[in-house]
């Protein structure tokens, strides 16, 4: 697998997954999971619920602690040293399924939170660098607006801006369009699309196939805790290798 | 629908008003009735009690009957005001807890307005609370010394409250935090100093602070009695102050844990930035509401001997030219403690609707 990622990736490794597995009490949420993905690379990771990707991407920024095997992050090892994780979590951004922004600060400070507070950037400079992102996500006007005032595509892409205001190396998704109303799931997947073309390392769970036909590198599919596939796009929808992806896509393609 | 489910529209005056809000149906009416004669019944009587039959000037109460009879005697108000207010302090130097009472209030005038919420503010609270404290023992600036045995009354009452406050409220935030820690040492020190003060009642430990700790300390060490009452009056308020911050602490939905923790903060700031503003915010209602307790427990310390509001009130009764007076002085007592009471109930309230910022109710829904 590793030989795979420096065929795709020339640049090197970003993040390094080995032999992994997680426990929520006696239910094994991970079995034994290994994935690498290189510097600048995109991968879509879907599966049915409940089948740890969520988990799994949580790994990496240490939302959830792994019981056996090894993470890399940019050459630091995710391990219980906090000094580590705060340094981990400064290079690797992510945006979740609710949003999460913060309700009592405005969009401007929501996005000028961290960086004046971990990166110690100069207040003027880190609202210059706010604006420039809530441009970039198409809603400068709603920057002195509070999160609650905005739909939730715009809190959406509000919480893309904070993550990226971090200057992150990675961008982690964790179903960044489920909820949402269908009508707001494009603008959302317009800005990803776009940072995807910029470059930007990305892991991201979603279900949205379109999405990860046009930007995906490489497309994990999960179930019951396992990695069952990886491959191109183009094989997986053309030609999934086992029963279970098989299954899986005509479930979510069906209709 | 609606429209045939409301009644008919009527011409709005006081007639309609009072048929929809008051005799809308029999049991309703019935209340009304019951009211008004209540009221009637009792306000008259006590209002030409209170103010038209009142006694304002007497030298004793055996003047304050002969001169009406029927009446309050609010002439023992006039005549006993600056001791129930300043308590034992040397008479000629009134002025000084006065001057401090005054700055009590402005400190809180200012403290209570949102654009002055700047780190200026601990240092006016500083320089203030230093100025109060040079006024009361004095000994400076030709001020002749008063020892802290002899103060008393309101500016015991509000050192009492303000200390209480201020030291049980950063100490009921280290003590929720704790009670949430994944460190099992600190949670089990903190649960357990929570029950255990909670468990026992404030007189319990007034008088542990003043009977029993000084057996503990070494010979020839004394912790002055007014500082043992305001430590157990500070422990014991931080112990409920801790449960209402855990309280609001526990509102927070996890997701807000999750992103502050993913964008690179450390423990400290996320606590600090986005996790306590929000919890304390929603617990602005039972804080008051403990700080209102807070304010009114500082009476119990009367029990250790410390001169305040009530006792001073008390001793002044004991006066033998004013037997007889009790309830014109109670209600006096009262209306000081309402007084501080009400307002803040009311500021609390009025902060709440200033942080509300209408939307914020949809961001917790949406989110």
């Amino acid at each position: 697998m590793t030989d795979d990622a420096a065929k795709r990736a020339p640049q090197g490794t970003m993040i390094e997954i080995q032999g992994v597995s997680k426990w929520f009490g006696d239910f094994q949420a991970l079995k034994n999971v290994s994935l690498s993905v290189g510097k600048g690379e995109k991968f879509v990771v879907c599966g049915p619920s409940g089948s740890g990707k969520s988990t799994m991407i949580r790994l990496i920024n240490r939302l959830e602690r792994h019981e056996s095997g090894r993470i890399m992050v940019d050459g630091i090892e995710v391990a219980d040293d906090v000094k580590a994780i705060e340094a981990i979590r400064r290079e690797v951004g992510m945006v979740f399924q609710s949003f999460n922004l913060f309700p009592h600060l405005t969009v401007l400070e929501n996005l000028m939170l961290a960086p004046v507070w971990v990166r110690k950037a100069p207040k003027k400079e880190a609202e210059e660098i706010a604006r420039q992102l809530l441009a970039r996500v198409r809603i400068p006007e709603q920057a002195d607006k509070y999160p609650g005032q905005l739909s939730g595509g715009q809190q959406q892409r509000v919480a893309i801006a904070r993550a990226l205001a971090m200057r992150p190396k990675v961008m982690l998704f964790d179903e960044p369009t489920s909820a949402l109303d269908p009508e707001m799931i494009k603008e959302v997947l317009d800005v990803m699309v776009e940072l995807a073309q910029e470059g930007m390392t990305m892991v991201v769970v979603t279900h949205e196939m379109g999405f990860a036909r046009t930007v995906a590198d490489c497309i994990v599919f999960m179930d019951q805790g396992e990695i069952v596939e990886t491959g191109a796009p183009k094989d997986f929808f053309a030609a999934p290798k086992t029963d279970r992806a098989r299954l899986f896509l005509s479930q979510i393609l069906g209709h | 629908m609606s429209a045939v489910l409301r009644r008919t529209p009527a011409l709005p005056g006081p007639l309609e008003w009072a048929r929809v809000n008051l005799f809308s149906s029999v049991p309703n009416a019935l209340l009304t009735l019951l009211s008004l004669y209540l009221l009637w019944k009792y306000v008259p009587p006590f209002v030409s009690w209170a103010l038209l039959d009142a006694v304002w000037q007497a030298p004793s109460s055996k003047a304050c009957r002969e001169a009406a009879g029927a009446g309050a005697c609010w002439a023992f108000i006039g005549e006993k005001h600056r001791f129930i207010l300043f308590g034992t302090y040397p008479f000629e130097e009134h002025w000084r807890p006065g001057v401090s009472i005054l700055l009590f209030l402005a400190l809180y005038a200012v403290s209570a307005m949102r654009r002055f919420w700047t780190p200026w503010l601990v240092l006016a609270w500083l320089a203030g609370l230093t100025l109060i404290g040079m006024l009361m023992w004095g000994g400076v600036f030709g001020l002749r010394y008063v020892e802290n045995e002899r103060w008393g009354g309101l500016v015991l009452t509000l050192l009492l409250a303000t200390f209480g406050i201020a030291f049980a409220f950063p100490l009921s935030i280290v003590l929720a935090l704790g009670r949430r820690s994944e460190m099992p040492v600190v949670r089990a020190v903190c649960v357990i100093y929570i029950e255990l003060i909670r468990g026992v009642p404030l007189i319990s430990m007034l008088f542990m602070a003043s009977v029993m700790m000084p057996l503990f300390l070494p010979s020839g060490v004394t912790v002055d009695k007014l500082l043992r009452a305001q430590t157990a009056l500070i422990l014991f308020a931080a112990a409920y102050l801790a449960e209402v911050v855990r309280g609001g602490l526990q509102a927070i939905p996890r997701g807000q844990y999750e992103a502050a923790e993913a964008l690179g903060l450390s423990f400290a700031k996320r606590t600090a930035l986005v996790i306590l503003p929000q919890a304390l915010k929603i617990s602005i209602p039972p804080l008051v509401n403990t700080f209102i307790g807070l304010f009114k427990d500082t009476s119990l310390v009367v029990i250790i001997g410390l001169f305040d509001l009530l006792l001073a009130l008390k001793t002044a009764l004991n006066e033998p030219a004013w037997s007889g007076i009790g309830v014109e002085a109670y209600l006096f007592a009262s209306l000081v403690y309402f007084v501080f009471c009400y307002a803040m109930s009311q500021y609390s309230q009025r902060l709440e609707r200033d942080l509300a910022r209408g939307p914020t109710a949809r961001a917790l829904k949406d989110t």
